[in-house]
């Protein structure tokens, strides 16, 4: 169930590459939140309207703790990086539907700011699993996903790991499973959805879009769906209610 | 003292509606609020058939606003029929349909179809969707083409008919009066304002439609004066609109003239404030000792 909650902050760490982690303490969002679901987190500048969708990257059930891991990109994520320990965050969530945690061998594929939901699907999802992950240049999250599973990396200039993206890592290494689970940019994803094809693959992917309300009244987030979509009645679906994850056969790329 | 209002009519509970577009058929909402709070659901825009609308990105964030351009997305009378209405069926708030359509028989297509539909208390016509090629505003900008469809639509309805105005206009009051000599029960304004913005880093147009509709706070003053010029121009009840985001905004618009206000872009900032606004206007009421929300009004 969603809810609308005042989360007070826990910490924030800098993590290089304007990438900023945020620990949040909530009441009862983080016992419903899954992996791959996200947040809204409203500014508190009133001029900012709308909530910034974040994804969740590691959920503490336990404590009601969340984190997320989120790139500087404007206003909005500015003010959120100034957030320090004792401070309030309005928050809605956790929204969107997660990862189904099935997979027997599973590739879990994150490209710049898609690696965060990775980790804590990576922690949940059973059976053999490996770790790719693409970055510019310097690496974040690296000591926690390898906790999880063994890790692969791509980086644009090659200092570390494979020098190219995240599907030259995979050919490079022979990296094999029947599941591939993915987070990031258009460019990957649409390379995975190739990849999945020729290998026979079934993928899940995380999209990402504008966002209003956050809560699939407003129409702004929709994708493309190949078959006609139940709700919408055209081949629209809302990315933040039938998604954030789909099926890859789902969406049109 | 009571916040009930009577529009063209109909008996709202308080005079505090959502906006057309902002809130869905309130399905989404209703698991964090109750409907029932509300004066009014004023439901997204629905045609005869599905709408697609239009590629994204959809909307981008201005100070103290947001652009945007859905193009109408809807699913079409029928599934709306099936499916929202029925789902309204649970609550007792007024149900307000926004009409759209591309030609006049679309609208007449939906508004005959709603006319044996209990469920609704009125009907809001959109005639001034600003990101629509065909019909939308090309209906809302002509004062003509503003009497023709209200009286083509009055023919059929059953139901009260609102006329949802666009601010794009040279004269609002002009727009105003031709509603009303078409027949029309109520209008509804403001629509959005067409505006623009740039990715400057990426080098393109922020919505893919490029231009897109402006709404959110910083469009208040400006709706606040149309509303105050058209409760002044015309006799039937005025629907205030546009950048309301707190009791205080909705005070404005019912002092201009308005005899009730929707609230949208705010429902993505808080989606509970419609709740704050109502409780809002009753103290606002309270101290100065209102016993019905016309005494609001300022003229």
């Amino acid at each position: 169930m969603k809810r609308k909650e005042t989360a007070t902050v826990l910490s924030q760490d800098y993590l290089g590459e304007d990438i900023y982690s945020l620990w949040i303490q909530t009441n009862q969002i983080a016992g419903d939140a899954v992996p791959g679901q996200f947040l809204s987190l409203y500014c508190k500048e009133g001029t900012r309207l709308l909530p910034r969708p974040i994804s969740i990257c590691e959920i503490d059930r336990e404590n009601g703790r969340l984190r997320l891991v989120y790139r500087k990109v404007g206003k909005g994520t500015e003010e959120f990086s100034k957030l320090t320990a004792g401070d309030s965050l309005d928050i809605l969530g956790p929204l969107g539907n997660g990862f189904p945690l099935e997979g027997t061998r599973s590739l879990l594929v994150g490209g710049g700011i898609g690696v965060p939901p990775l980790l804590e699907l990576a922690r949940q999802l059973p059976g053999e699993k490996i770790l790719v992950m693409g970055y510019r240049s310097q690496t974040y999250l690296e000591k926690e996903l390898k906790e999880t599973a063994p890790l692969y990396i791509a980086t644009e200039d090659g200092s570390k790991g494979t020098k190219g993206n995240v599907i030259d890592a995979i050919r490079e290494n022979h990296l094999e499973g029947d599941t591939i689970f993915a987070c990031g940019p258009l460019p990957m994803l649409r390379a995975l959805k190739e990849y999945a094809e020729e290998h026979n693959m079934e993928a899940w992917i995380s999209m990402e879009e504008k966002m209003a309300c956050g809560i699939g009244a407003c129409l702004a987030c929709v994708c493309q769906s190949t078959e006609k979509d139940e709700h919408s009645q055209v081949h629209n679906k809302r990315i933040c209610a039938e998604g954030p994850v789909f099926n890859i056969r789902e969406v049109t790329l | 003292m009571s916040l009930k209002v009577n529009l063209a009519g109909v008996a709202l509970n308080n005079p505090v509606m959502t906006a057309s577009g902002t809130f869905g058929s309130g399905m989404e909402f209703s698991e964090l609020m109750d409907l029932n709070r509300l004066g009014a659901v004023v439901t997204k825009g629905v045609a005869n058939v599905p709408w697609p609308g239009n590629p994204t990105p959809r909307i981008a964030e201005v100070t103290g606003g947001m652009l945007n351009a859905i193009g109408l997305q809807n699913p079409g009378i029928d599934t709306f029929v099936n499916r929202d209405l029925k789902f309204l069926e649970n609550y007792d708030t007024r149900v307000i349909v926004n009409v759209c359509g591309k030609t006049t028989e679309d609208y007449l297509e939906v508004v005959e179809r709603l006319a044996e539909e209990s469920r609704v208390d009125m009907l809001e016509i959109n005639i001034s969707c600003p990101n629509v090629k065909e019909g939308g505003i090309a209906f809302g900008q002509d004062p003509k083409a503003v009497e023709a469809i209200t009286k083509a639509i009055k023919e059929k309805a059953k139901q009260p008919v609102i006329m949802k105005l666009s601010p794009n206009v040279t004269d609002i009051t002009v727009m105003a009066k031709a509603a009303e000599a078409g027949g029309a029960d109520a209008i509804s304004l403001i629509n959005t304002l067409t505006g623009m913005k740039f990715d400057i880093y990426r080098r393109r147009f922020a919505i893919a439609n490029k231009t897109g509709g402006m709404s959110g706070p910083a469009i208040k003053p400006i709706a606040v004066r149309m509303v105050y010029q058209a409760a002044h121009a015309v006799s039937i009840p005025v629907i205030g609109m546009g950048g309301i985001a707190s009791a205080e905004d909705a005070i404005e618009f019912l002092m201009a003239g308005a005899s009730a206000v929707s609230v949208g872009t705010a429902n993505f900032h808080n989606p509970t404030v419609t709740l704050d606004i109502i409780d809002g206007i009753q103290d606002y009421m309270d101290r100065f000792g209102f016993t019905e929300v016309s005494q609001i009004r300022l003229d």
